[in-house]
């Protein structure tokens, strides 16, 4: 399965660990929500990173105490039409300020890229190649948006005040 | 009217790129049916029984004349003619060519019409009162605020894969006619005390196999805060929402599971947490989306002009006036509803002819304006009273000047087993007989105002809940079978009717309507006492009584 980090398909750097598996001595890994809780403290004294799959029906509290020593956190999209994980990603962004990688895991397609960048992640393990391939392409399908997130981005009407204040100031 | 700008244009332009992209991967094989679906739901594209049905949106029910001929147009060029106005200020078009979709939403999108969230488990077509800016005593125009609302759910990037689809309403006057009830989130916008404009917020209202009346979550909410409101609201149900039962999906189960009072402390939770996100809407950003709507310029004219006076000595004029006229704000000036239910004919289709010579006559008579009411009816908003019989004769001609506005015969019904692979019983028939059993208009009038609504299955598309009559087709070893509720209303007195006995075959249906119709009039105390409230005095014993006496 592909990774898309910063808009390109790179080698995801974070092994998978399951639950049950040994965890290899260094490298970054990414745990399983319970595994993670089991052992927090000792995970986080490890040399590499470490991250989290935090599944998307699980408040996010028992993670907030952990999220400035986080390389990563991973949500998951089960279906693609469970979206429970962009609430998650834009409180872990907005309300939390959590500037790790955030990642979409699941059933990733290339029709969601746009909601998720603008709800915070920056990370996407891609189903099928085709839409990693796309992906750059899809992230600028779009150029006007009506909601202020945390990504940043001017809200159309943002835009419009912006225009009508020019406008007024150049009379 | 409001007037979108090149952003809004834009932004609708990439949508339309976007779904051409989807159907050409879906063309191709790389989409499957079942990733394409939620895809073509979120633009309005239903597989129905013989063809794919194309949902197209008419925010807050307000169409100018020019996008009313695009729509004249998608009928003719990809459909068969027609058109059909839903109970959602939507309409849909029947027989609608998956290859051809992205061409007739390329060519909607030139007027600034799209598709967007016209189904799927999103934010559906903001809603609301189809007199908005012209009835009297109106506190103030709603669809500014429907507009703010429309921008703010449009591809929101955290509410558009929600458990179930999702329906916001708006009134601002004290007669609901949008219905706002039965809505996921219904806003009854007003001033408080201190002369702020605000909501009263209703959740968890809606029809469907389990009924409920929306509870008010919060008796005032300031008109700046309403979007971050609204956020956290969403943001509760997108969460906490069920997904493992599609029909326990909606937020009034997740309400009524939780309490109202429980429900409102989330909520109330979230809202104080989300703190100032961007949302909260300062005058100015008000006053901006306020400026791109247009008024009329309207001329001072007498309360009764000559020509009104005159043509009173018509008698079918005056019956059409009658029926279909109503007081405008602004003196000698009038608002009128174009009935979609002629008699025998499907409630709420126009042909693409109609909808050319209805554009027409909204230029001539209306500033160019058309509204679309949730009762399955257009409406000009403007008209002058002395031209009111110039137009009564021009809407005549071309079979849309039926004076049965709120009477019997205006009744609402879904597409039924006629088009829809979800019913379970015909509508569409039953609807059209019953207009040919009370075609008599005087027969109408003596009955009076009477709310007829048909749904051919569960899911209530028809909103039988609330009719004054409610229609359900249900199915029954293979045949088509109608269970009758009366008393329900939909209006700011809203209520679920009362069923009144075991269901019955299609074939007795009109018949029985017919009693129900004569068992009222022999009851009713008085010739004012409406149906609804003849009901709610006598119960539905008496009208059981007759219908079932002889079956």
């Amino acid at each position: 399965m592909p990774l898309v980090k910063q808009g390109r398909i790179t080698t995801d750097l974070f092994v998978h660990v399951a639950d049950g598996a040994e965890l290899p001595g260094d490298g970054a890994i990414l745990l399983p929500a319970a595994r993670f809780l089991e052992d927090a403290e000792a995970l986080l004294k490890r040399a590499g990173k470490v991250g989290v799959i935090w599944p998307n029906n699980r408040d996010l509290d028992d993670l907030v105490p952990y999220l400035g020593r986080l390389a990563a956190v991973a949500l998951v999209f089960p279906s693609f039409r469970d979206g429970r994980a962009y609430s998650q990603a834009r409180l872990l962004r907005e309300r939390h300020g959590f500037d790790g990688e955030l990642r979409a895991t699941g059933q990733v397609l290339r029709d969601q890229f746009v909601f998720m960048l603008r709800a915070g992640f920056d990370t996407f393990e891609v189903k099928k190649n085709s839409d990693a391939e796309a992906f750059a392409s899809t992230a600028k399908s779009y150029s006007v948006f009506y909601q202020p997130t945390g990504d940043g981005r001017l809200t159309a009407l943002h835009r419009r005040m912006q225009l009508r204040h020019s406008e007024s100031a150049g009379q | 009217m409001y007037a979108y700008d090149e952003l809004d244009r834009t932004l609708i332009n990439e949508r339309v790129s976007e779904f051409r992209d989807q159907v050409k991967r879906r063309l191709s094989g790389e989409l499957t049916e079942d990733e394409f679906k939620m895809l073509r739901l979120q633009n309005g594209v239903y597989l129905q029984l013989h063809a794919y049905m194309f949902r197209v949106a008419i925010p807050y029910g307000t169409l100018s004349s020019k996008q009313l001929r695009a729509l004249a147009r998608v009928g003719r060029r990809y459909d068969r003619g027609y058109g059909h106005f839903t109970t959602r200020q939507n309409i849909q078009f029947n027989w609608i060519k998956l290859a051809e979709l992205p061409d007739a939403l390329a060519d909607l999108a030139e007027v600034g019409i799209h598709a967007m969230q016209t189904s799927g488990n999103n934010m559906r077509n903001v809603t609301s009162d189809q007199w908005a800016g012209v009835a009297p005593g109106e506190v103030e125009d709603p669809r500014i605020w429907s507009e703010i609302l429309r921008q703010h759910t449009t591809l929101h990037p955290e509410f558009s894969f929600l458990p179930r689809k999702f329906k916001i309403a708006i009134t601002a006057s004290e007669h609901d006619r949008a219905a706002i009830k039965v809505h996921d989130i219904g806003l009854r916008l007003y001033k408080n005390a201190e002369g702020e404009t605000g909501f009263e917020v209703l959740v968890g209202g809606g029809l469907g196999r389990t009924p409920f009346i929306g509870k008010t979550i919060k008796p005032f909410v300031h008109g700046r805060d309403i979007l971050s409101y609204v956020e956290a609201i969403l943001r509760v149900y997108n969460q906490y929402g069920r997904r493992d039962n599609i029909y326990k999906a909606r937020i009034k189960i997740l309400v009524h599971e939780l309490g109202i009072e429980k429900f409102a402390r989330e909520v109330d939770e979230e809202w104080k947490q989300m703190g100032d996100v961007g949302l909260t809407l300062d005058h100015s950003v008000i006053e901006e989306v306020r400026s791109r709507f247009s008024y009329p310029a309207y001329e001072k004219l007498p309360h009764m002009p000559d020509e009104l006076k005159q043509a009173a000595h018509d008698p079918l004029f005056e019956r059409w006036r009658g029926n279909s006229v109503f007081p405008h704000k602004v003196q000698g000036y009038s608002i009128v509803t174009i009935s979609l239910k002629p008699v025998g004919a499907p409630p709420g289709d126009a042909t693409s002819d109609q909808m050319d010579a209805v554009a027409d006559l909204a230029d001539r008579y209306s500033f160019g304006e058309i509204r679309v009411g949730h009762e399955q009816n257009l409406c000009l908003p403007h008209v002058a009273k002395r031209d009111l019989p110039q137009l009564w004769k021009a809407l005549d001609r071309i079979g849309l000047a039926t004076p049965n506005v709120n009477l019997v015969t205006d009744i609402i019904a879904c597409p039924g087993l006629d088009y829809c692979s979800l019913a379970n019983a015909r509508s569409i028939p039953i609807a059209q007989e019953l207009t040919r059993r009370f075609a008599n208009h005087d027969t109408a009038e003596l009955i009076g105002r009477l709310h007829i609504n048909i749904s051919g299955c569960i899911n209530a598309c028809g909103h039988h809940h609330v009719g004054h009559i409610g229609i359900l087709g249900v199915e029954k070893n293979g045949e088509e079978f109608y269970q009758i509720t009366i008393g329900g209303r939909a209006d700011e007195g809203a209520q679920m009717g009362t069923l009144i006995g075991p269901a019955i075959p299609y074939a007795e249906v009109a018949d029985v309507i017919e009693d129900i119709v004569e068992a009222y009039l022999a009851l009713r105390d008085r010739p004012e006492e409406l149906f609804v409230d003849a009901v709610k005095r006598l119960g539905v014993e008496p009208f059981k009584e007759r219908v079932y006496a002889t079956r």
